[in-house]
């Protein structure tokens, strides 16, 4: 995982250049760091039934996050073309593409590694410093998955929640992003859970509440506490 | 001050009646579930709002806008929806039932097909949740795509609308929703989208005042 996010991320500062300065962003070699590609799931796609079914496992994976992983690729490609023609117009109009596809491409990266099998590292109670953290931050490890069930509710269309730690002052909070936005400036993320009906449809239709009620099932708290200790 | 309820309307046609462009089961999840939240949460919306007016609680009132925007949206588009797609195999669903909206989309895009070929192109470019719509305007017609479910509600005409949640397709097109925008073409029902063409805004909306 690490070798594509650090990519994609040298990518979201491409993007940022290239916002506030086309030219001199495509100049830099942030873009031409290879391609994106689709990670392995580090489980099988029935490996999180019943909470999220195989199917959904496998279309999220082969095709969703494939389809984040080539809009992500073409639209580098495009800048690359652009700025070889010294086109900035047109590297500019890659931009919400970029975004769009390499937050995909981020955000479902993220996302598979934070999931994990319920009994084999997912599901349960966060230990340690974060559950310290979380006891500090929001009262309980109940009140977070109330208030995270709430933000999940309250999303209007497609998007994601996110736990994620303030990486001046260490505290932990939640927000949500729209469509495929990352979490990005000062907030690390730590555990995001996608609100997309497609992440749920096949097997909750729409009872998506019950949807933000099974996925505690499947958290790999390990995995977060890596990220949180980082 | 009373506040209206606003009911669900009645789908013109059965559930099955759009197969096999649009299953069954997405219309019934989709109607008597998806649709049925936004009235039920638009209403709740509009009877907090009237307390918090009643008191002169302003907070409150602007707090409560988003949810206005959002159910209300979600009503008006799924309203519009249900009565701009028809069964296939009614004479609505040929273009000859818009002969005054054809001669200006072949004015505007050269013709129907050219026009159906954008039209699809931008509903695929939508970035998550959202809808496509052709609209009249003082300039003419003109495709606009919204997010989420903000309605086209600033004094253009909605001619038709595209559901582009995935809710609308994912039961049966999966991730292929290029195919479901291929297919809606076969129940798009060209005599309401004449007769929308024809009226006003305030026609258009008429659908939603019957549900007062
Ligand atoms: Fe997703
Ligand atoms: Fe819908």
């Amino acid at each position: 995982m690490s070798a594509t996010l650090l990519r994609t991320s040298a990518l979201r500062a491409g993007i940022r250049a290239s916002a506030a300065k086309p030219m001199a962003g495509m100049a830099s070699t942030s873009f031409v760091r290879g391609k994106a590609t689709l990670p392995d799931l580090p489980y099988d796609y029935g490996a999180l039934e019943p909470h999220i079914s195989g199917q959904i496992m496998e279309l999220h994976h082969a095709k969703h996050h494939q389809t984040y992983v080539n809009g992500v690729n073409a639209a580098i490609e495009a800048i690359g073309d652009a700025q070889a023609k010294g086109d900035a117009q047109a590297a500019a109009k890659q931009a919400p593409l970029l975004n769009f596809h390499g937050g995909g491409h981020i955000n479902h990266s993220l996302f598979w590694e934070n999931l994990a099998p319920n009994g084999k590292g997912g599901g349960g109670e966060p230990t340690g410093k974060l559950l310290t953290a979380i006891n500090e931050d929001f009262g309980s490890f109940d009140n977070l998955k109330k208030q995270t069930n709430a933000a999940l509710a309250g999303i209007q269309g497609s998007g994601w929640a996110w736990l994620v730690k303030d990486k001046t002052s260490g505290t932990l909070g939640l927000v949500t992003r729209m469509g495929q936005d990352p979490v990005s400036g000062n907030l690390e993320p730590l555990m995001g859970i996608d609100a997309w009906e497609h992440a749920y449809y096949l097997q909750y239709q729409n009872r998506k509440a019950e949807y933000f009620g099974a996925i505690w099932e499947v958290i790999n708290w390990g995995n977060v506490a890596k990220r949180f200790e980082k | 001050m009373s506040v209206g309820t606003y009911y669900l309307p009645a789908l013109p046609y059965a559930y099955n009646a759009l197969e096999p462009s649009i299953s069954a089961q997405i219309m019934e999840l989709h109607h008597s579930k998806h649709h049925q939240t936004y009235v039920t949460n638009l209403n709740n919306a509009l009877k907090s709002y009237s307390t918090a007016s009643s008191s002169n609680d302003i907070p409150q009132q602007i707090a409560l806008q988003q949810a206005i925007k959002f159910n209300g949206g979600g009503h008006i588009n799924h309203s519009l929806f249900w009565e701009n797609l028809t069964p296939a195999s009614s004479p609505d669903a040929k273009t000859d039932s818009a002969p005054t909206l054809v001669a200006a989309i072949d004015k505007t895009w050269g013709s129907v097909d050219s026009f159906k070929a954008t039209f699809n192109k931008a509903l695929l470019g939508i970035q998550g949740s959202g809808w496509g719509w052709l609209v009249k305007d003082a300039q003419g017609l003109r495709i606009v795509t919204t997010k989420d479910q903000d309605p086209v509600v600033s004094g253009e005409v909605p001619i038709f609308g595209v559901d582009m949640w995935e809710h609308a397709y994912y039961l049966q097109y999966l991730n292929g929703k290029a195919a479901y925008v291929e297919n809606i073409w076969n129940v798009i029902n060209w005599k309401t989208a004449e007769k929308r063409y024809k009226g006003s805004a305030q026609d258009a909306f008429s659908v939603l005042k019957a549900s007062l």
